[in-house]
C-alpha cells in the first residue's frame, strides 16, 4: 500500500481495511458524530450500535462513498471512499419481496457482480461459477433456480448475503441485516457473516438494534448517541458507567448470560431497548 | 347474431386488403416489441397507474397538435414525456407518484376533449386517439413512429442491468454505485417515447393493455427475467399484430381485438401460473428444507 504507515503499532498487524481519522460527518449546523478514529482490520467484526438518527446509516453511506465526511479522512481498502467500489459488500435490511420481482435467487446474487454495468450482458460471458460458488457459501444452492418471492424472509435475507459475498469483497457492511427476521434466522445470518470475516478475512461493519444476536462475535463495539460516540471491546462499552457517560445520564446495562439489556436510555434511543426486551422475551417461552 | 359475428370477422377480400394495412403492421409490430420491454420495468417499478396517467397527457399533446395544425405524432410525443418527466421529479416515492397521477390525469383527458371539441376535422382521427384508430398509418407517422420505437428499444438496452437492480432493489443498487434517481428520470422519458407510439395506434385509454398486460402475463409463468422480457414482447408482439390481422376487413377499430387477445394470453398465464405455483415450484421447494438443515455446516 501507498500510505505511509502513521504509527508504530499498526506496522504489528494487517493494514486495516476501513480506517477514519478525525472524522465528522454533519448536515448544515447538526453534527451527527466528529472526531470519529477507526481502525477496521481483516477479519474483524465492529458493531455499530445507537439510536435513530445517531449517524449509523450515515457512516455506511460515508463508506459507500455515496456521503461526504464534513472533516476528518477516511480510507477504504486503501483508497479514498467511492461509488460503485468493488471491495465493499453491502447486506440490506430484509424487505418484502413480491411477485412482482421477476427474480430468481441466482439473479439476485448475480446484480452483486454485473448488475451495476451499462447493457445487457453477453449471455455466454456470465460469472454463473461464481454466482454458485456465492450461493454454495450461504448454503442456498438448493433454492438457486426458485422466485425470490417464495422464499421465506431468512430465505430471502441469506440470498441478500450471498449477492455482497459473490464480488468477493474485503469489507462488508450490514446495514440492520437481523430486522424483521425470526430468532433462527437472525441466528443463520450472524453466522454466515462470522464464518466469512473468520475464512476470508473479510472486516465486517455491523450496523444493529440488536445487540444480542451478534454478541457472540463481536470484536468491538461503536456505540453512537447524540454526538458522541465510544468504541471499544463488548465490556468496555455495554457497561452502565460507559453508557451513562455517553449519554450524560443513568444508563443500566444488565448482562445476563449472553444477553444484553440497557435501560434508562434517554428516550431517543428506547427502542435500542425494546428489541432485547423481546428477545429476553423470547428466551423465556 | 351472425350478423354481429359478420362484422366483427370478415375476411372477404382480405388479400386486397392486407397491403392496405401493411404500415399499421410494421407500426404494431415495433410497439408489440418494444411496449413488452418497457412493460417489464413498469410491472417492476409499480408504475401502471403512472402510464395511464401519461397517456392521457399525451392523448391531451395529439389533440392540441391536431387543433394547431402541427404533427400528431411530435404532440403526442411531446405531451408524454413532459408527463413521464413530470411524474418521474415530483413523484419519487409510490405516494406522491400516486397522487400527481391523480392530478394530472383529469386535466390531460379535460385538455384533449377541449381541443377535439374545437376542432371540426375528420371525425375518425378525433376518437381514433382515445379509443384506438381504423388501421390508418401514414407513411411520415410510420417513420416516427419507428424512430421513436427504435430510440426506446436502444435505450433499453443500454439501461438494462442497472435499470433491472435500480427497479428490483434500489438500496442495494445505489450501494453499489447505481445511479438510481438519474436512471429513474431515463426511463421516465423511454416511457414517454413508448406510450405515445401507442396512443396513436391503441388509443390513450388502452395503452396499458401493451404497456403492462403483457408484463404482467409474463410475470405469472416465469421469474428468470430473461425469459419474463422475451415472453413479454412476444406476448405484446402477438396481441397487436394478432389484433390488427382480425381487425382487417372489419370496419371496428383495432383496440377491441388488440385488448381481448392481451387479456386472453394474461388469463392463460394466470392459470399457468397458478398450475406451477402448486406443482412446479413448490416441489423444488419441497427438497431445499432437507439442505437447508444442514447449513451452515461450521456451526
Amino acid at each position: 500500500m501507498a500510505r505511509p504507515v502513521a504509527d508504530r503499532e499498526e506496522v504489528a498487524v494487517a493494514d486495516p481495511v476501513l480506517e477514519l481519522r478525525d472524522a465528522s460527518l454533519s448536515y448544515g449546523s447538526r453534527t451527527l458524530w466528529s472526531g470519529l478514529d477507526l481502525q477496521v482490520r481483516p477479519g474483524e467484526l465492529v458493531a455499530v450500535l445507537g439510536g435513530n438518527g445517531t449517524g449509523k446509516t450515515s457512516l455506511l453511506r460515508a463508506v459507500l462513498g455515496l456521503q461526504q465526511l464534513s472533516a476528518g479522512t477516511m480510507q477504504v481498502a486503501g483508497h479514498a471512499p467511492r461509488r460503485g467500489d468493488a471491495s465493499i459488500g453491502y447486506v440490506p435490511q430484509q424487505r418484502r419481496i413480491d411477485s412482482h420481482t421477476p427474480l430468481r435467487v441466482r439473479d439476485l446474487v448475480r446484480q452483486g457482480l454485473d448488475g451495476h454495468r451499462w447493457g445487457i450482458g453477453r449471455p455466454g460471458r456470465v460469472r454463473w461459477d461464481r454466482v454458485d460458488a456465492a450461493l454454495a457459501q450461504v448454503g442456498a444452492s438448493a433454492y438457486a433456480d426458485m422466485p425470490l418471492s417464495l422464499l421465506s424472509g431468512g430465505e430471502q435475507q441469506r440470498a441478500r448475503v450471498a449477492q455482497a459475498l459473490v464480488g468477493d469483497p474485503s469489507l462488508l457492511l450490514c446495514d440492520e441485516p437481523l430486522l424483521s427476521l425470526d430468532q433462527s434466522s437472525q441466528r443463520t445470518v450472524t453466522e454466515l457473516v462470522d464464518r466469512r470475516r473468520r475464512e476470508h478475512g473479510t472486516a465486517v461493519l455491523f450496523v444493529t438494534h440488536e445487540i444480542n444476536p451478534v454478541l457472540p462475535y463481536v470484536d468491538r463495539v461503536l456505540y453512537l448517541a447524540g454526538g458522541r460516540f465510544r468504541i471499544g471491546t463488548v465490556d468496555e462499552v455495554l457497561n452502565s458507567e460507559a453508557l451513562s457517560a455517553l449519554y450524560g445520564t443513568r444508563v443500566e446495562v444488565l448482562r445476563h448470560g449472553d444477553q444484553v439489556l440497557v435501560a434508562g436510555a434517554p428516550h431517543h434511543v428506547e427502542h435500542h431497548a425494546a428489541p432485547c426486551v423481546h428477545e429476553d422475551e423470547d428466551v423465556a417461552r | 347474431m351472425s350478423d354481429v359475428w359478420g362484422q366483427l370477422f370478415d375476411f372477404r377480400d382480405y388479400g386486397a386488403l392486407l397491403p392496405l394495412v401493411a404500415n399499421s403492421l410494421l407500426a404494431g409490430a415495433v410497439l408489440g416489441l418494444v411496449g413488452g420491454m418497457v412493460s417489464s420495468i413498469v410491472m417492476m417499478r409499480d408504475l401502471p397507474f403512472a402510464v395511464h396517467g401519461i397517456s392521457e397527457l399525451s392523448f391531451a399533446g395529439a389533440t392540441g397538435a391536431l387543433l394547431i395544425g402541427a404533427g400528431v405524432v411530435a404532440g403526442a410525443l411531446a405531451g408524454s414525456v413532459v408527463a413521464a418527466l413530470l411524474i418521474g421529479v415530483l413523484g419519487a416515492s409510490a405516494r406522491s407518484r400516486s397522487s400527481i397521477v391523480g392530478v394530472l390525469m383529469p386535466f390531460g383527458l379535460g385538455l384533449g376533449i377541449l381541443f377535439l371539441s374545437l376542432y371540426d376535422g375528420r371525425a375518425a382521427n378525433k376518437f381514433g386517439l382515445l379509443i384506438g384508430q381504423i388501421v390508418s398509418v401514414d407513411d411520415p407517422q410510420l417513420t416516427a413512429m419507428l424512430v421513436s420505437g427504435a430510440v426506446v428499444a436502444v435505450g433499453m438496452l443500454v439501461l438494462w442491468r442497472p435499470l433491472v437492480f435500480a427497479s428490483t432493489d434500489p438500496e442495494v443498487a445505489a450501494a453499489r454505485g447505481v445511479p438510481v434517481r438519474a436512471l429513474s428520470i431515463a426511463f421516465m422519458v423511454l416511457l414517454g417515447l413508448a406510450v405515445a407510439i401507442s396512443v396513436q395506434t391503441i388509443g390513450a385509454l388502452l395503452v396499458l393493455s401493451i404497456i403492462c398486460t403483457p408484463a404482467a402475463a409474463a410475470f405469472r409463468v416465469s421469474a428468470n427475467p430473461r425469459v419474463v422480457v422475451a415472453l413479454s414482447s412476444a406476448f405484446g408482439f402477438t396481441a397487436m399484430v394478432g389484433g390488427i390481422l382480425l381487425a382487417t376487413g372489419s370496419r371496428l377499430p383495432i383496440t377491441p381485438y388488440v385488448t381481448t387477445l392481451s387479456f386472453a394470453i394474461f388469463v392463460v398465464c394466470a392459470g399457468v401460473g397458478a398450475w406451477r405455483q402448486r406443482h412446479g415450484w413448490s416441489r423444488a421447494r419441497a427438497l431445499a428444507p432437507s439442505s437447508r438443515v444442514a447449513e451452515p455446516a461450521t456451526t
